[in-house]
């Protein structure tokens, strides 16, 4: 620690600042390990299990890609980031990818100078309201008392519903998520509003379950997913296409049970062939090994497995697929084809 | 005489009255209850007031307190176990205890190392703490440092003692050559320091092995281990830069004099989460990409900086305090300026001093729970991250919280107790 802190220095001194090498890949692979920068804890998404490892929709997509570059789930350095040192960290290069629950937006992708390599979950502004309350459409709130937490884009997107549809509300003004579920518990405000994946969670952790329902309403975008720095395609293009591996194995019926015997010798699907490297190339024309996305999918499962072991309906948050499902099923996942 | 009045008087007394006990109400627990609860209408009002609030707050805590959840595997076992009774789940502290205490990433096998620093911490610090402990343990407590450093962060024995070694050698070339002046003498003492350092360097790249403990990075600490590893370093440290930064704010010499205050009035005008988010995010910006300049080591100069500051200005008060005859008296003695600090004016001082260092010290410790917010995972960080992210325990805030805060107490209390009876033991003058 201590002599390579002086070199450091040193090196500081001498170099520029911020040179950040332009191949992350290369830098990843000789280093061993990826850097993967996640939450500090967001229930279903990453964090720490009693045993101390990671765990959560987020870090299964940072172990993918390390299982595609490395061809070891296991080789992740797990960066633990805040909202407020997340971009810093990202391009600092302390981290090589971010997969923090971070909505893809204009200006991230342009004046922050990052590339949002997709989108791993469509998440949006719900309500989630007492089910004795008889409310089954956010339409039916006219009049209500809604908890919202103060300076966000949700509290904007709430008066822009209402507005909208031309009913009347009554915002009780909260500051933290904990606090507006004591509040919404005690019977404060009638209906509660934040990102539904978080509704979802805070669902699970109340009392009794059953006796709160997410309304069905989805009132604005908010695309998550992993990004990486500006200006390096390379990289940008594995986390892209490892991800999207993950989508197209769901649709192929490709899963973590079946790929290495899928991947062993070429089957009837060119498709699934030239995805898991038995056939054609692509490992070579993205700079990975043939077996990379076998080794990806092979990881923790395809696209549909790690959001049921994570954030699905048989798991105490319960998600439903909703949006995430495939375009075949009438959601929004949609995999460019590897060809 | 005696029966002059005995056709006047019908009778008189002639052997005393046994004592009597006081009347009951006059005596014991009700006189003391009568005095202290009930001497009039508007205290009895206030009383049974009183009374009835901590009826209400014991009858809601103690309940949840002893009709606790111990074990249980997450929330929802808990809540089954109690079956709508009034009680806590603290089955989150049973499963969890070893992540609040030495974070979630620390090996489970070596979580005997920090213990065993911890306990060696108090042998370390008893004899400053205690002036009547043998002078001779006072090696224990120069030892201690580079032995907490092995034991925590692990690896060969070779780098503590190496770095032990250049203080030794720089202190020894320090003594043979302050005849020819402190300036010289502190040169030689850096100078001979970093030889023996820079061989020491060579010799532990080569003897990786020798006596090792499993090595255990910077960023796997966490938990209360991580407030006290700061706590105590910080409070150590900024304890001697706060006396010379004091001293250097009432310096003659102008260009000293103009950096302490610069230096003092900038770091108490900035919060001292500014100064972590400087730590940790500015500092990337200026590193070349790869070099991890450690983290702990970066909070640890921020946070020091910081309560240096601070204790700094408290003993400045210490000495504006000090009449000025003191000064005088170690001038008309003929005392040099390091004599004069350190035989007459500094101990009375910093005896003026204690409470508000205690002070600082206090607010210092509990201060590094703010390294939660640059995704440190100290205590707090633990259980605002990972802890109650997982869908285990979502929902547990007050067991989680309670323990925290009685963590802390339970320390900060024993400082302030220990200062306590450091101003009594000191107290020499006549009040």
């Amino acid at each position: 620690m201590h002599r390579s802190t002086f070199y450091g220095v040193l090196a500081a001194t001498a170099l520029t600042a911020g040179a950040a090498g332009a191949a992350t890949v290369d830098d990843v692979k000789e280093r061993g390990k990826l850097n993967c920068g996640v939450s500090t804890g967001l229930t279903g998404f990453s964090a720490p299990n009693a045993s101390g490892d990671w765990e959560g929709f987020d870090v299964a997509v940072c172990r993918a890609v390390a299982a595609a570059v490395l061809g070891d789930p296991n080789a992740v350095e797990f960066v633990p980031t805040t909202g407020k040192t997340r971009f810093t960290s990202l391009s600092s290069g302390e981290i090589d990818m971010l997969a923090r629950n971070t909505t893809w937006t204009f200006s991230r992708d342009n004046d922050l100078k990052f590339e949002f390599a997709g989108v791993n979950y469509y998440d949006g502004q719900g309500f989630m309201v007492p089910t004795g309350l008889g409310v089954t459409s956010a339409k039916d709130l006219d009049g209500a008392t809604v908890c919202v937490q103060t300076g966000t884009t949700t509290e904007l997107n709430l008066a822009d519903f209402f507005r909208k549809n031309n009913i009347s509300y009554e915002p009780v003004p909260i500051e933290t998520n904990a606090e507006a579920l004591q509040q919404y518990t005690a019977g404060a405000c009638d209906a509660y509003t934040t990102d539904a994946s978080g509704l979802a969670a805070n669902r699970a952790t109340l009392e009794n379950p059953s006796e709160h329902v997410i309304l069905p309403e989805i009132i604005s975008k908010e695309p998550l997913g992993p990004l990486v720095r500006h200006g390096d395609n390379e990289w940008g293009d594995i986390v892209r296409w490892t991800l999207n591996a993950l989508i197209a194995a769901e649709e192929y019926g490709v899963t973590s049970a079946n790929v290495a015997d899928m991947a062993s010798a070429p089957g009837d699907s060119p498709e699934i062939n030239r995805m898991l490297g038995t056939e054609g190339n692509l490992g070579e024309m993205i700079g990975l090994d043939a077996d990379w996305a076998a080794n990806a999918i092979a990881a923790g499962g395809n696209y549909g497995e790690l959001f049921a072991k994570n954030i699905g309906e048989d798991t105490p948050i319960g998600l439903s697929r909703g949006l995430n499902a495939q375009w075949t099923e009438g959601g929004l996942l949609y995999s460019p084809p590897f060809r | 005489m005696s029966d002059t009045h005995a056709q006047s008087v019908a009778y008189v007394r002639d052997t005393f009255i046994a004592e009597q006990a006081p009347p009951t109400r006059e005596a014991g627990a009700v006189k003391w209850l009568r005095e202290n609860l009930f001497s009039s209408i508007p205290y009895t009002i206030l009383t049974l007031l009183a009374l009835f609030v901590i009826w209400q707050l014991l009858s809601g805590f103690l309940p949840w307190l002893f009709g606790g959840v111990w074990t249980a595997d997450s929330i929802r076992g808990c809540r089954e176990v109690l079956d709508g009774a009034r009680g806590g789940c603290f089955a989150v502290l049973t499963e969890r205890w070893n992540q609040l205490l030495f974070g979630f990433s620390y090996p489970s096998s070596q979580y005997w190392r920090p213990t065993l620093a911890l306990v060696l911490l108090f042998v370390a610090v008893a004899p400053v703490l205690f002036p009547d402990l043998p002078r001779k343990l006072l090696i224990v407590t120069l030892l201690y440092p580079f032995t907490a450093y092995w034991l925590i962060w692990g690896g060969t024995i070779l780098v503590p003692l190496v770095a032990l070694l250049g203080v030794v050698v720089g202190y020894v070339a320090f003594t043979y050559a302050e005849r020819r002046g402190f300036a010289i003498g502190l040169l030689a003492a850096v100078a001979a320091a970093a030889v023996v350092w820079w061989m020491g360097g060579l010799a532990a790249e080569n003897g990786q092995f020798l006596l090792r403990l499993t090595p255990v990075q910077s960023r796997d600490m966490g938990g209360f281990m991580l407030n006290m590893i700061l706590g105590t370093v910080c409070v150590s440290l900024s304890l001697p830069f706060g006396i010379l930064l004091a001293l250097g704010r009432q310096s003659k010499l102008p260009i000293i004099k103009i950096l302490c205050v610069a230096f003092i009035e900038f770091v108490r005008g900035v919060p001292l989460i500014t100064l972590l988010f400087v730590a940790n995010v500015v500092l990337a910006y200026f590193l070349p990409p790869g070099t991890n300049f450690d983290l702990i080591l970066r909070v640890i100069i921020m946070i020091t900086m910081f309560a240096s500051a601070y204790i700094a200005e408290v003993i400045r008060g210490g000495l504006a305090a000090l009449p000025r005859g003191q000064y005088e008296a170690a001038d008309s003695l003929g005392l040099d300026y390091a004599q004069a600090m350190r035989l007459i004016i500094l101990p009375q001082a910093l005896k003026i001093s204690i409470p508000g260092i205690v002070n600082v010290a206090v607010g210092l410790f509990k201060d590094t729970t703010l390294v939660s917010i640059i995704s440190m995972f100290d205590v707090v960080g633990m259980i605002r991250g990972p802890i109650l992210a997982s869908t285990d325990w979502n929902g547990v805030y007050w067991e989680l919280y309670g323990f925290a805060a009685l963590l802390f107490f339970v320390t900060c209390y024993g400082i302030s107790q220990y200062s306590q009876w450091l101003e009594r033991k000191l107290a020499t003058d006549n009040r």
